[in-house]
C-alpha cells in the first residue's frame, strides 16, 4: 500500500501542523501563566496586588533593616525611597547583597506589604545593578546609573 | 610601537576583509575565474592581519602594558600568565576581536580545504565569510576598540572580575565562539547555494563537517559554561535559563537540527530548501546570541558594560546578515531543484520528526527569551520568564523527541519496517522499563519525573546499543567476525550511537538532581550534621592568604557511616585590589555524585551557617556532553566526511560503505 505523493505530502504536513499546534499552546499557556512581574514597592502599593500572587520586586536594601536570627531567616526591607516592602527569606543571600545596596527578590506576595522571597539576587560585582532596579530608580531620581570609579 | 602596529593591522584587516568580500562575489555572479580565484588569498591576508592584530593585544597583556585602557582596566602586572592571556577575552573588547580571530580562522580553513570544491562556490563562501568579518572589524573599531591608549599611564591595572580568575575564563569563552562562530560557514554555504543557484548532495558533503565541528565545539562550550558556574558562582545549580544560557542554546537546537538535516540530503538529495533555510537560521541564533550578550539588553554575568551604540550596531548587522539571508532565500529558493518526497516511515522520515521537534523547541526557548524585552518595549511592564516557563515548553518537546531517537536511529532509508525496529528495540525498552521499575521500588517516593526520565536515558542508551549489535552481531556468528563487523562499522555510524547514548547519560544525570538534597544550618565546632549518605563535622575555621586574596576558610571532616572519606573546604574570599567578595565552594566528588559545600558566614562565636548538596549521579550531566563530543569527533574522523578528502576516495570508500550507512 505504497502512499501516493499527494498523501505523502499530507501526512507530513498533518504531523508538523499537529506538532506546530501543541507548540503553540504550550507556549501560550506557560506565557499567560508562568512568568512573574516585576515591581518596585511603590507599583506594589499602587496597583493592588492581591495576595498570593508570584511576584519579583527590586529596589535598595533599606538601611538598618536587615534582621538575621538563629534558624537562618533573613528579613529586611526593600525601598525606592517613596515606599517600601518587608521581605522574608530563609536562607543564603548572596556575597554582594549590602544594606543600602540595589537588590531583587522573588517570591509570594503575602499582604499586607509583605513579600516570602525563595530567590534573593544582588549585584554581580561592583559596578553592577540589576537593570530593573536602576530603571526604577532612575525614574524616581535617586541614582543616576553607572559611574565607573 | 606594538599595539599601534596591532592598531593598524586591524583596520588594514577591514579593508582587506572588503577586497575579500567584493571581488569573489563579483567573480562568482559576473564568472570571472580571475576575480573568484581573489577569494582564498584575501581570505589568507585578512587572517594573517587579524591574527597580527590578537597578537599585539595579547602582547600588550603578556607585557603589561598599562598604557593600553584595555589592559588596565583587565589586568595586573602580579596576574599568572595564564589569565594574562586569557584575560584578552574577560572583557567585552577583546572577546569581540577573539569572535572575529575565530571567524577568520574558519575562513582560512575553508580556503585552504576548499581546493575540491566549485571555484564559485568557494568564491561566493568565502565573501560571506569576508563580509561578517568586515561587519564586526568595523563594529570593534568604530565602538569597542581594544587598542585605545591613556596619555597619563597607571602604575598598576585593576585586576581581574575575581570571577573570572578561574581556569573556566580560559576554556569557555574559545570553546563557545569555536561554536557560534563555526556556523556561519554553514550560513556561508546556505548563501553561497543560493547565489550559485545549485545545490545537490555534493554541497551537503561540503557543508557537513563544518556544521559538525561547529556543534561540537558548542557542545562542549556550554557544557563547560554550565559547570563553570555550578561550580564558581556557588549556587549549586548547573542551568538557570539565563537569557545568556538560552543564547547558546538556541543555535545548539538548531544546529542540531541542521546537522540532522545536511544527512537527509547527502544520502537522499531531500530536505534541500530546509537544509539552507536552517543554515541561515542557525546563524542567526548565533547572531542573536552574540546580541544579547554583548548588547546589554539584558542584564547577566555576562554583560560586560551597556553602550547603546554598540546594541544598535550590532543590532544593525544582524539585521544585514539575518534580514539579507533570508530575502536571498525567498528570492533564490524557489528557483532551486526540489528534493524528492520520501515515505513517512523510514529514516529521513523520522530525522524530519526530529528536525520538526527540535526547531520548535528552539522556537520556544526564542520566545521565552525575547518576550520579556518585546513586552517592556510595548508597555514597559518588567517581567521574568523563568524556569516554569520553558519547563512546560521547551522541555516536553525536546523530551518528545527523545522517545522517537532509537526508532529513528535504527530504521533504514527509504521504507522502514516499523515493526521489525519496534521487534529489534523490544530489549532496549525491556531494560528501560526494568530501570524505571528498579528506580522507583528502591527510591520510593519522591517525584515520579526522576524514575522517567532514568528510564528515558536508559531507553536512549540500550537504543544505541541495540544499533550497534544489529549491525555486527548474530547468533552464530564467530566472534572474529562480529568483531571486524564491529571495526569496520563507518565511524560515522559509531559516532552517532555514541552521541544518542552521550544524550542519555545526561538525561540520567539531569533526572537525578530531583534527589538531590539540600541542607541550611548553622554549625558549632564540631557539631554534626546529615547531609544525604554522609555526615560533616565542622573541624575548624581560620584565615589563610594566597595570591591576591585572603579568605575565611570552614573545614569539614566527611564521614560514610563510620569510614572517613576525607574533607570538604569551603571559604569567603576578599580579592585584595577591588575588595569584592566572592564564595569559593567546596565540592568532593564520590562515584559519580557530588557533595557540595558553600558557606555564608562565619559567626563571631565560632559558629559557621553553611549550605550543604549532595547531588547524585550529577557529574554524568557533563559526562554526557563529553560523549556526544567525542560522538561528533568520531563521525568527523569518519573518511567519508574529512574536511577536503579527495572526490575519488570520497568514491572508493561510498562503493563499499553499502547502502545503510
Amino acid at each position: 500500500m505504497a502512499m501516493t505523493r499527494k498523501q505523502k505530502r499530507l501526512s507530513l504536513i498533518a504531523a508538523a501542523g499537529g506538532v506546530l499546534a501543541v507548540a503553540a499552546g504550550l507556549i501560550l499557556f506557560a506565557l499567560s501563566d508562568k512568568i512573574v512581574f516585576f515591581y518596585t514597592p511603590s507599583d506594589m502599593v499602587k496597583q493592588g496586588i492581591a495576595a498570593g500572587t508570584r511576584v519579583r520586586i527590586g529596589g535598595l536594601v533599606e538601611n538598618g533593616s536587615v534582621k538575621r536570627d538563629a534558624a537562618m531567616n533573613v528579613e529586611f526591607r526593600v525601598t525606592d525611597t517613596e515606599k517600601s516592602l518587608t521581605v522574608h527569606y530563609k536562607g543564603l543571600l548572596p556575597d554582594l547583597f549590602r544594606e543600602g545596596q540595589g537588590v531583587v527578590a522573588e517570591g509570594v506576595y503575602e499582604g499586607s506589604d509583605t513579600v516570602l522571597a525563595d530567590t534573593v539576587l544582588a549585584k554581580h560585582d561592583e559596578n553592577y545593578m540589576p537593570k530593573d532596579v536602576a530603571d526604577a530608580l532612575k525614574k524616581k531620581g535617586v541614582w543616576q546609573g553607572g559611574k565607573v570609579p | 610601537m606594538i599595539v599601534e602596529f596591532g592598531h593598524f593591522a586591524m583596520i588594514l584587516a577591514f579593508t582587506t576583509a572588503l577586497v575579500q568580500t567584493v571581488l569573489p562575489m563579483w567573480g562568482a555572479v559576473a564568472r570571472d575565474p580571475a576575480l573568484a580565484a581573489m577569494a582564498r588569498y584575501a581570505a589568507f591576508l585578512t587572517f594573517g592581519l587579524v591574527v597580527l592584530a590578537y597578537a599585539a593585544l595579547t602582547w600588550a597583556y603578556i607585557s603589561s602594558d598599562f598604557s593600553v585602557v584595555n589592559v588596565v582596566m583587565n589586568s595586573h602586572s602580579t596576574k599568572p600568565l595564564m589569565y594574562k592571556i586569557s584575560g584578552v577575552w574577560s572583557n567585552h573588547e577583546g572577546s569581540m576581536l577573539l569572535w572575529v580571530l575565530i571567524l577568520v580562522v574558519f575562513a582560512a580553513l575553508v580556503a585552504i580545504r576548499g581546493g575540491a570544491m566549485p571555484a564559485r562556490l568557494l568564491a561566493s563562501v568565502l565573501s560571506v565569510q569576508g563580509a561578517i568579518a568586515a561587519a564586526f572589524l568595523l563594529f570593534v573599531i568604530l565602538t569597542s576598540n581594544p587598542f585605545l591608549r591613556l596619555a597619563e599611564i597607571p602604575a598598576e591595572g585593576q585586576g581581574l572580575n575575581p570571577i573570572l580568575e578561574d581556569p573556566g575564563l580560559a576554556i569557555h569563552p574559545p570553546l563557545l565562539y569555536l561554536g557560534y562562530v563555526g556556523f556561519s560557514v554553514a550560513f556561508s554555504f546556505a548563501v553561497g547555494a543560493l547565489v550559485h543557484g545549485r545545490i545537490d548532495a555534493i554541497w551537503a558533503r561540503f557543508v557537513r563537517p563544518w556544521t559538525l565541528l561547529a556543534w561540537i565545539f558548542l557542545t562542549l562550550g556550554i557544557a563547560m559554561g554550565s559547570y563553570w558556574a555550578y561550580y564558581e558562582l556557588g549556587w549549586g545549580g548547573w542551568w538557570f535559563w539565563d537569557p545568556v544560557e538560552n543564547a547558546s542554546l538556541m543555535p545548539w537546537l538548531m544546529g542540531t537540527a541542521l546537522l540532522h538535516s545536511t544527512v537527509v540530503m547527502e544520502k537522499r538529495e531531500a530536505l534541500k530548501v530546509w537544509t539552507i533555510l536552517l543554515s541561515i537560521l542557525t546563524f542567526s541564533l548565533s547572531l542573536l546570541g552574540t546580541f544579547l550578550v554583548r548588547s546589554g539588553v539584558i542584564t547577566s554575568v555576562h554583560s560586560f558594560a551597556s553602550d547603546p551604540a554598540r546594541g544598535i550596531f550590532i543590532l544593525g548587522i544582524l539585521t544585514l546578515f539575518i534580514g539579507g539571508g533570508l530575502v536571498l532565500f525567498a528570492w533564490r529558493a524557489p528557483a532551486l531543484k526540489q528534493g524528492g518526497l520520501f515515505a513517512p516511515v523510514s529514516r529521513e522520515g523520522a530525522l524530519v520528526v526530529n528536525n520538526l521537534f527540535l526547531a520548535t523547541s528552539a522556537v520556544a526557548v526564542l520566545v521565552g527569551t525575547l518576550y520579556p524585552l518585546v513586552l517592556e518595549t510595548l508597555n514597559g511592564n518588567k517581567i521574568s520568564v523563568g524556569a516554569p516557563y520553558f519547563n512546560l515548553t521547551a522541555v516536553p518537546i525536546f523530551v518528545a523527541l527523545l522517545v522517537f531517537v532509537p526508532f529513528g536511529q535504527s530504521l533504514a532509508w527509504k521504507r522502514g519496517d516499523l515493526l521489525a525496529v519496534g521487534q529489534r528495540l523490544l530489549a532496549a525498552f525491556g531494560l528501560a522499563v526494568l530501570a524505571m521499575i528498579a528506580t522507583f521500588s528502591v527510591v520510593r517516593g519522591g517525584p515520579v519525573a526522576a524514575p522517567l526520565g532514568l528510564g528515558l536515558g536508559v531507553w536512549l542508551i540500550a537504543g544505541s546499543a541495540s544499533d550497534v549489535l544489529y549491525r555486527c552481531c548474530r547468533r552464530g556468528l564467530p566472534l572474529r567476525t562480529m568483531i571486524e563487523r564491529a571495526l569496520g562499522m563507518p565511524r560515522s555510524a559509531w559516532g552517532t550511537a555514541l552521541a544518542h547514548a552521550g544524550m542519555g547519560i545526561t538525561v540520567i544525570g539531569i533526572s537525578a538532581t530531583v534527589w538531590g538534597i539540600e541542607t541550611l544550618a548553622i554549625v558549632s565546632p564540631h557539631e554534626s550534621l546529615a547531609v544525604g549518605p554522609y555526615t560533616v563535622t565542622l573541624e575548624q575555621s581560620f584565615k589563610r592568604t594566597g595570591q591576591g586574596f585572603r579568605e575565611d576558610v570552614v573545614r569539614f571532616a566527611v564521614k560514610e557511616g563510620d569510614q572517613a572519606k576525607g574533607t570538604i573546604e569551603s571559604s569567603k574570599r576578599i580579592h585584595t585590589g577591588r575588595e569584592m567578595p566572592t564564595t569559593e565552594a567546596g565540592i568532593v566528588t564520590y562515584g559519580l555524585g557530588q557533595l557540595y559545600a558553600s558557606v555564608n558566614d562565619t559567626l563571631p562565636d565560632g559558629k559557621v551557617s553553611i549550605r550543604f548538596y549532595w547531588k547524585p549521579l550529577v557529574t554524568l550531566i557533563w559526562a554526557g556532553a563529553l560523549v556526544m563530543a567525542l560522538g561528533g569527533a568520531l563521525s568527523l574522523a569518519d573518511r567519508r566526511l574529512r574536511i577536503g578528502a579527495s572526490a575519488k576516495a570520497r568514491k572508493a570508500v561510498d562503493l563499499q560503505g553499502g547502502s545503510k550507512a
